[in-house]
């Protein structure tokens, strides 16, 4: 057990040792400063040249969120594409079919946004070329996507009034260049050479020792997971994902896909530090988003190692922990770690299934995403911070009696209007998603003119069923990825409004923030004085923490009680 | 117009208008990026690294174990045991075919999985007679994640050794030794848990006698 508890400790200790200097490297990649990795100005010279973009242009946000927003629709026109065509084209050598039309909407999207929600298994459900051209390919630009989104953000705390905040083209280009294809690259050698398949051999099939015949699911896996982790991006290539023994096939692989998803999100927040000079603001960030994170991180371990008292009951010991649905090389707290960490940050892959995971934990893990500010995904961790930021200068100044202001621009209706808004989009779209799925699987539940009937939908009966679909919908609207993956998800209804609420989930979060920063950066710099409200104390940090904890319990406690926490008070 | 503030409302651009003007800024570098990206992410990497991994074990594709000249499984992929001569591994939703792979996804209150956590209970009683209740570890009663599942707990293959010894006729003493053998200490003897691969045990088993 002691060995156990060195493997976490060492786990998040090594994500903070790391974070730091990245961060500063990042502060200094994203304002173009000489760094370690100008040896890449030749390959992005020639990336801007190819593409087709003025690198010295200095773009308005507005001009930026259009590139943004039309680079990924081409993504999504080419993701979904080459979905329904899968079949028919070549890198195929185990015949899969094509998706079908409601599948590919799902799963092209889903990767668009980073948030890997999959409907299918990546052994039956995919190609090899669309394992490649579609998933690693929006791996890798989802992800610098949402680090472009944030480092455009940083830019409105600058105090200076500025029109241009930066140029979207040239960071997504350096986030690619100079962060996510190097270190994908070292994580795949991890993984290569820890046994992680990257051939292009197809299904094998083998007698085993005992008689029985069975096929073995391969393919060029390493590079694609080790982006899934460092993009915090989480689809699987197989679909046991992170819990299939090719794709995670020891402890340190553990480790090291564990220390690579947390990576970025952490070393972002000191990334904005250094980048706008203000390393008091990075920390209260980190403190806020740690605490919580521990919050949540330990009822769950606590409930994971006391294991399932059903299972106490038989007379089972279970001295190591609950075990269904998890793997005896990691063994329950790594598992209940990679549990939390994964919905904290927005990476969704999995080494343990949470639909398995206790009633606590379950309520642990949807906590994370409702939040989805505790570290978040890569960038967008920090744009979801950021409407929690405006509305706490909003509360406070108004507590104090002085002009709510941040970094000496004045916050006014207008970008209240617009957190809020964000704010509550959210519990919008779980609530009214859930409900909608509960009101269908009640009221259709026996429909028999519909591919998958509705009552055939959940693999658990009672409060767990409920958490299912609770879970699966604010899995798509924190563009995490997770699921209770009993939910028999891959049909029309699942597939069509998860995806929309993906698409919500994902770019309103991105526009309302970078919105209110431009808004913020055209507005004139007061200089701080004795009357501005300081954001780098702890006291503003409890201010922030309780104004999280308030929203996020005023808008889910409800659902959570009607699920998770029913099943923990029924659980004998 | 106007509104409260008697400011003119902005003029709206014809929306047509500004969707080709958006289109026009936009789309070209948009599609042209993204062939660039094409190239460098989805052609030049994966080669790369398929490449590289052509000098690991099992030259990427995946290693394998092999007994008497055979191939009897891949390493890291677990396999079903359940004759009684064998170290048996974990329940597995997918039955050990690694063509796909899948936990149950069975909630801890779920009446009908508790039934199933029982009977195997009663299973490995029955055929593990002097074992009690309480020595049984928890991995043997419940799936993996993967359903694959290469790996016991020592205990869980302690467990298995009065009858891998009654039924093959061996001192328990060889049995047990073999165990300690093939069990893995935690990484650098410091991180995570031990195990015992049920596999390579099962193959060094055969090859006791």
């Amino acid at each position: 057990m002691t060995t156990e508890w060195m493997g976490v400790i060492a786990m998040y200790g090594l994500t903070v040792l790391l974070a730091i200097p990245l961060g500063k490297f990042l502060a200094t990649v994203f304002k173009g400063e000489p760094n370690a990795f100008d040896f890449m100005k030749p390959l992005e010279r020639l990336i801007y040249r190819l593409g087709g973009v003025d690198e010295t242009a200095n773009l308005s946000w507005q001009q930026n969120l259009r590139a943004l927003l039309t680079i990924n629709l081409v993504w999504l026109v080419l993701g979904f594409t080459l979905l329904v065509m899968q079949g028919s084209l070549p890198l195929n050598p185990d015949g899969n079919p094509s998706q079908t039309l409601d599948l590919a909407f799902n799963t092209a999207i889903s990767f668009l946004v980073n948030c890997d929600l999959q409907h299918y298994s990546g052994e039956t459900g995919l190609t090899y070329l669309t394992q490649l051209a579609v998933i690693t390919f929006l791996m890798f630009t989802s992800a610098a996507t949402g680090i472009a989104a944030a480092v455009l953000l940083f830019r409105s705390f600058i105090p200076q009034t500025a029109e241009t905040v930066g140029n979207f083209y040239v960071l997504f280009t350096r986030a690619i260049t100079r962060l996510l294809l190097p270190g994908a690259l070292v994580i795949s050698l991890v993984l290569v050479f820890s046994g992680v398949p990257a051939s292009f051999d197809g299904r094998d099939t083998i007698i085993t020792l005992q008689g029985d015949t069975v096929g073995v699911s391969r393919g060029p896996a390493a590079g694609m997971i080790a982006i899934k982790h460092l993009g915090t991006n989480g689809g699987g290539w197989f679909g046991a994902n992170s819990a299939h023994p090719l794709e995670n096939p020891t402890y340190l692989t553990n480790m090291v896909e564990m220390v690579a998803q947390m990576l970025i999100p952490v070393a972002m927040i000191f990334a904005l530090g250094f980048f706008v000079n203000r390393k008091r603001f990075a920390w209260m960030i980190y403190a806020v988003m740690t605490i919580g994170f521990f919050l949540l991180l330990i009822p769950t371990i606590i409930s994971e190692l006391g294991g399932n008292p059903a299972i106490t009951h038989m007379g089972i010991s279970q001295s190591t922990g609950a075990m269904e649905g998890k793997e005896v090389r990691f063994g329950p707290l790594a598992s209940a770690y990679w549990s939390i960490a994964t919905t904290v940050i927005s990476t969704g892959s999995v080494n343990s299934m949470h639909d398995s995971s206790m009633p606590l934990s379950g309520t642990m893990e949807l906590l994370g995403m409702m939040v989805n500010a505790f570290y978040g995904g890569a960038g967008a961790g920090l744009l979801n911070f950021y409407y929690f930021l405006i509305i706490a200068v909003f509360i406070s100044g108004l507590m104090v009696g002085r002009t709510p202001e941040l970094f000496g621009r004045k916050v006014e209706a207008r970008e209240i209007k617009i957190a809020s808004l964000v704010a509550l989009l959210s519990a919008l779209l779980v609530k009214g998603g859930t409900a909608l799925s509960a009101w269908i699987f009640v009221r259709y539940g026996g429909a028999s003119d519909w591919a998958v009937a509705p009552s055939a939908w959940l693999n658990n009966p009672g409060f767990h069923g409920f958490t299912e679909m609770l879970y699966e919908f604010t899995s798509a609207n924190a563009n995490n990825g997770s699921g209770f993956e009993g939910l028999g998800d891959n049909n029309f209804f699942w597939n069509y409004a998860t995806g929309i609420v993906l698409l919500f989930g994902r770019f309103i979060p991105i526009v309302g923030p970078v919105a209110i920063a431009g808004l913020l950066a055209r507005k004139k710099c007061v200089p701080a004085s004795s009357g501005t409200l300081p954001v780098d104390t702890p006291t503003f940090g409890l201010m922030i923490f309780a104004v999280i904890f308030i929203l996020t319990a005023l808008s889910f406690f409800p659902a959570l009680t009607l699920g998770p926490l029913a099943e923990f008070f029924s659980l004998k | 117009m106007y509104n409260r503030e008697g400011r003119a409302w902005r003029t709206r651009p014809d929306p047509r208008k500004n969707l080709i003007d958006i289109m026009k800024s936009h789309i070209g570098p948009a599609i042209r990026l993204t062939l660039v990206m094409l190239v460098l992410l989805v052609v030049i990497y994966p080669l790369l690294v398929a490449g590289i991994a052509r000098f690991a074990p099992g030259a990427g594709k995946g290693e394998t174990v092999t007994a008497n000249g055979k191939v009897v499984g891949y390493a890291v992929i677990g396999q079903k045991f359940t004759q009684d001569r064998y170290f048996n591994s974990r329940p597995s939703a997918v039955d050990y075919n690694a063509a796909g792979s899948a936990g149950s996804n069975k909630g801890p209150s779920n009446p009908d999985y508790l039934t199933a956590v029982q009977a195997r209970i009663d299973t490995f009683l029955v055929h593990n007679p002097g074992v009690s209740k309480t020595d049984i570890p928890a991995e043997l009663v419940t799936a993996s994640g993967s359903g694959l599942d290469p790996d016991l707990s020592p205990a869980g293959a302690r467990v298995q050794v009065a009858r891998i010894a009654r039924v093959r006729g061996l001192p328990a003493a060889r049995i047990t030794e073999l165990v300690d053998q093939h069990t893995e200490g935690p990484l650098l003897g410091l991180f995570g848990p031990s195990n015992v691969n049920v596999l390579a045990l099962n193959v060094a088993l055969d090859q006791l006698r």
